[in-house]
């Protein structure tokens, strides 16, 4: 028992000594997998269901996903880059939604520390954080696979 | 006996899954449905497994999905990446809050490791099929040798911490859960571990396999984390290096939901089951049948892309 309680104060302890902005990012980046979990679960379900029209039904894919993504977006001109924005009415292009949101999450979170680490003049945390936070943002843009 | 079952019950299906995708009428002899659900109980299977064996479920994904699945490697690949990316994102939070994780260690290591990931996004994407294929059975017959000869050191110690780790501050504090104390940690090496990191960003990106196996090694071996430490920071550097990489197959158009979703959902909801399993399910078997799979996929693998088993 005794040990019990010594063990959770410690662990009280360590948690009062990790970082604000580590604690910070992790609240931030809890809540953007939520909802990106849900938005991709959610659009999936509507897609199988059929209760939102597909760009490529799932009844035809079957066809095209042998084939090397280049072939397949010939056969099926199915969106690149940010094109699949336009069709957010569709299942499949709205599950790419939810995968936006889980590959774009970081970048949020990671932006919500840049005045945390200012504000504390941690200078060489403020710069990597912002190198960081722009190789995401150009791997989102799509300028550099462009 | 159970887990002898559970695993015939894998190969089974994998084999079966195997027969239909070689046939050349696949997509009209199984209902378009079977491969989704065969996709979602498989990477159950991968999650309940990977966690008592200390992988990530990427490392299995990519090889097994690739070799046994009619899905085209682009596809498999940009699935692989979200599996992991799903994974180290539900369980980054957990990770940082505990201290098991350190986002000032991450910080350094993720800005060069996802930058090299988009540039390995990009050349996977431009590579042939089959020269992939090859490249990826030789790096998973690789991940098989480092898992059967590489050493861990639970608490290695760091004399003295680099100028680079001392300027950027790269230590901190964690409760060990199993001897209740808490562990003081820094880290030495920084620099050689930079360079490290970038060439294990561009094979998360290349082949989308996730890179725990290759994180957790060099965090703990060369820059001298602790092990723990290591391998809840290799789960924080992974959710920012595969979301570089994911852009890239997103942008490409290489990302199927029909592809993804079973995986991620399988996989996250067999891990769950695998962590609650991990006191009960014998660590040795199920490491020993996870290198019996890596050693057959990674074999496939290589024969498929030298087109000796298409």
């Amino acid at each position: 028992m005794a040990v019990n309680a010594a063990a959770a104060a410690e662990l009280r302890e360590i948690d009062s000594t990790q970082s604000a902005p580590q604690v910070r990012y992790a609240l931030l980046l809890e809540w953007g997998t939520r909802i990106g979990l849900f938005v991709l679960v959610l659009s999936f379900a509507a897609y199988l269901s059929g209760w939102l029209p597909a760009h490529v039904a799932p009844d035809e894919l079957p066809q095209v996903w042998s084939l090397p993504v280049a072939q397949y977006l010939n056969q099926t001109g199915a969106p690149v880059g940010w094109d699949w924005i336009a069709r957010l009415h569709q299942g499949d292009m709205l599950g790419l939604a939810g995968i936006a949101v889980l590959a774009g999450c970081s970048a949020l979170a990671l932006l919500a520390l840049v005045p945390m680490y200012a504000a504390a003049s941690d200078r060489p945390f403020v710069v990597l954080t912002v190198l960081q936070i722009l190789v995401l943002v150009a791997a989102a843009s799509g300028w550099v696979t462009s | 006996m159970r887990i002898r079952a559970f695993a015939l019950l894998c190969a089974g299906l994998l084999v079966a899954a195997s027969a239909h995708a070689a046939s050349p009428v696949a997509s009209s002899s199984a209902p378009w449905w079977f491969w989704p659900l065969a996709l979602f109980v498989c990477c159950f299977a991968m999650g309940v497994v990977a966690v008592p064996a200390g992988i990530g479920g990427g490392t299995l994904f990519v090889p097994l999905i690739g070799s046994f699945f009619p899905f085209h490697l682009d596809f498999v690949r940009g699935a692989g990446l979200l599996v992991a990316l799903a994974s180290a994102l539900s369980s980054g939070p957990m990770l940082l809050r505990s201290g098991l994780g350190s986002l000032r260690l991450t910080l350094p290591l993720a800005v060069l490791a996802s930058a090299s990931s988009i540039v390995g996004a990009m050349l996977g994407l431009a590579m042939p099929a089959s020269m992939v294929q090859m490249l990826l059975g030789g790096v998973v017959l690789c991940i098989v040798v480092l898992m059967l000869v590489a050493k861990r050191c639970e608490f290695p110690v760091v004399e003295r911490p680099d100028a680079l780790s001392q300027s950027l501050a790269l230590h901190g504090v964690f409760l060990d859960g199993a001897s209740g104390r808490s562990v003081h940690w820094q880290v030495h090496r920084t620099l050689p571990g930079l360079f490290t990191f970038m060439g294990i960003g561009v094979m998360a990106g290349m082949f989308g396999i996730g890179a725990g196996w290759a994180n957790v090694p060099v965090l703990n071996l060369l820059m001298g984390a602790p092990l723990k430490l290591a391998a809840g920071t290799s789960g924080v550097v992974l959710s920012l290096v595969d979301s570089a990489a994911a852009w890239v197959y997103l942008h490409r158009g290489a990302v199927l939901p029909m592809i993804a979703v079973p995986s991620v959902v399988g996989m996250m909801l067999g891990a769950r089951i695998g962590a609650k399993l991990l006191h009960r399910l014998p660590a040795h078997v199920v490491r020993r049948l996870v290198l019996g799979v890596l050693i057959f996929a990674g074999l496939r693998a290589l024969l498929k892309g030298t087109g000796l088993w298409p």
